[in-house]
């Protein structure tokens, strides 16, 4: 049995807010059905006093001082912006029509 | 002086003034223009800004003012890495014709040292691949074999080694993408220790394996390069606050007398080239020659460190690759004024991701999902704890631990490219260093006898002890070249048009 249907693939890539098409999604939920049965060995030996490592180092609360110094402008800042307008990130519509 | 000279060689034909700075970036330019077309290495050339660059070192010199050991050495720059005002796409399709508004550190470095920055190298998109394949604007091509891959993620930046377009190059590498491609072309790359080099402004992929490293064409070279690039970034909160060990010395020492060698018994057998071993048996015997002492260890779970990989480094990325929404950087399609931002963002993200990076995003966004959160991250970093453990049992009783750095050599273009499973295997025996935030080095022991192609040696040193992978390369290297006769890349089939 796949571990991962294709329903699960779409609901995926709607929470990753990706659009896929039929074809995308028939092709990578047989991938990922692939892969995570190779990635799955994992757990043969992560047992339960095994603590995680998520870093290489073990910093913490890593602080400096809070001190003004030199930024981008707002010209550069915008600079790589799809769509800008006096000064700010010019967005498409995110409340919808009421 | 030739553009087949070693950096530290063309180093010293600047200090003497022999050649000028702006001279010796006209002459990389002249060969990239005569055979990029054939390799593609770059995705970008700054000609105007670098023979700006080039004068100015110039000039310092011309009124003898001191300068830093590599200034008026060009180099490349994997298109990765922000440079102020020059496009840095991370060959993503998503980033096409993105200027970044300020410079990465490593950048800043480079240009404080006088460095000369001839242009921007492909690569895997965002980093993710082995292969260059996966670059939205076409592959690389292997200098010793244009059929073949030049390696990945950095293939372009091994590449312009490789076919003497640049002296020096700057990689990143976050699974093997500066040691495999290294290991592929003949040339050499080193991966620092975890915080050694600063990650401000390298575009992250997985920020907790990510790492910016040199790669040249000598063990020198890149430990000339390595002193420029690495130290204490206040920009970087994962930037390790010690000293730099001095990697320049110990490249210089060629003394390896009593040095304790781990060979990793796990990376080596099933899955690797007979001449791949064979090359890296030879290699063993030379150390063995220069009085070092060779002892085989066992890294029990490196045997799940691909596994743990391909979990870890998803997940970290279908965080990080959430900035690209289409709304402060980016493409963005579909902007019709009436869809909403979210459909705007889902049509700019399919758009402009290729089809590895949706892959990794979506596996990523399973294995960090709440149900299956500890069946897969959780146990991947228990994983990684083990392999930490390994390798510190290993250290215990060794100075240094070895392997081949690939377990083949370069494939043919399209070969694997259908195949995500066995594309990642080419990562087997670079990872286990990631994973532990450790140093590592892949510097060529030899040619296939099969295919003729190159073969790269790795080694790998405990974390801030980067010296000693220096150490045990640039010894190793001198046997190797003093058996051989001449540089491995003098064994390569000249390309057309070059020099």
């Amino acid at each position: 049995m796949a571990t991962i249907s294709r329903e699960e693939v779409a609901n995926l890539a709607r929470l990753a807010r990706i659009s896929m098409s039929d074809a995308e999604l028939d092709h990578l939920a047989g991938e990922m059905d692939v892969i995570l049965g190779a990635v799955a060995r994992v757990q043969e030996v992560a047992r339960a006093d095994v603590p995680p490592t998520s870093h290489p180092l073990a910093f913490s609360n890593v602080t400096r001082e809070d001190v003004v110094k030199p930024s981008l402008t707002p010209e550069q800042a915008l600079s790589g912006a799809p769509a800008s307008a006096e000064q700010r990130f010019k967005v498409p519509q995110i409340l919808g029509e009421e | 002086m030739s553009i087949r000279d070693n950096a530290w060689q063309m180093a010293s034909a600047l200090s003497n003034k022999e050649i000028s700075a702006v001279e010796l970036a006209n002459q990389h330019y002249e060969q990239i223009n005569a055979v990029d077309k054939d390799v593609h290495a770059f995705l970008y050339l700054d000609k105007e800004g670098a023979l700006a660059q080039a004068q100015e070192v110039d000039k310092k010199r011309a009124s003898g003012e001191k300068l830093s050991p590599l200034a008026g050495v060009p180099l490349a720059l994997k298109d990765v890495m922000t440079q102020k005002d020059v496009p840095t796409t991370c060959g993503s399709k998503i980033l096409e014709n993105w200027r970044p508004p300020y410079d990465s550190t490593v950048v800043t470095k480079l240009k404080e040292a006088g460095v000369i920055i001839l242009g921007k190298t492909n690569m895997d998109e965002f980093a993710m691949g082995s292969s260059t394949e996966n670059s939205a604007y076409g592959p690389t091509h292997n200098p010793w074999d244009l059929t073949r891959i030049p390696g990945g993620s950095g293939g372009g930046s091994s590449a312009s080694l490789a076919a003497f377009e640049a002296p020096l190059a700057i990689g990143t590498d976050t699974g093997g993408s500066i040691r495999q491609p290294a290991a592929v072309t003949g040339t050499v790359g080193v991966k620092p220790t975890y915080g050694g080099v600063s990650r401000y402004g390298l575009v992250a992929f997985s920020s907790s394996l990510d790492q910016a490293g040199p790669c040249a064409r000598t063990v020198l070279d890149a430990a000339l390069l390595h002193q420029v690039i690495a130290g204490f970034d206040p920009k970087d909160s994962t930037s390790i606050n010690q000293v730099v060990p001095d990697v320049v010395a110990a490249a210089k020492k060629l003394d390896i007398k009593g040095m304790k060698i781990g060979v990793v018994k796990q990376l080596a057998g099933e899955g690797y080239q007979k001449g791949v071993e064979n090359k890296f048996n030879e290699a063993i015997a030379e150390l063995v020659k220069l009085g070092a002492e060779i002892i085989e260890v066992s890294c029990p779970n490196f045997e799940y460190a691909l596994a743990a990989y391909y979990l870890i480094a998803p997940s970290e990325c279908s965080s990080n690759l959430a900035r690209f929404d289409s709304i402060r950087f980016g493409l963005r399609v579909g902007d019709d004024g009436v869809k909403s931002a979210e459909e705007v963002m889902n049509l700019s993200r399919q758009a402009g991701f290729g089809r590895e990076v949706k892959r990794r995003i979506i596996l990523g966004t399973y294995a960090l999902s709440s149900g299956y959160y500890d069946a897969y991250y959780g146990s991947a970093q228990k994983v990684r704890t083990l392999i930490k453990q390994d390798f510190d049992n290993a250290f215990a009783k060794c100075d240094v631990l070895v392997s081949p750095t690939a377990p083949t050599t370069a494939f043919k273009i399209g070969e694997k490219s259908n195949d995500p499973l066995a594309m990642y295997l080419n990562d087997i025996a670079t990872i286990p260093v990631n994973m532990a935030g450790i140093g590592g080095m892949s510097l060529p022991c030899g040619l296939a006898e099969e295919d003729k192609l190159p073969v790269g040696f790795q080694i790998m040193s405990p974390a801030m002890k980067d010296d000693r992978m220096y150490l045990v390369g640039g010894a190793l290297e001198a046997a190797l070249l003093a058996k051989w006769g001449k540089p491995i890349l003098d064994f390569a089939p000249k390309l057309a048009g070059s020099k």
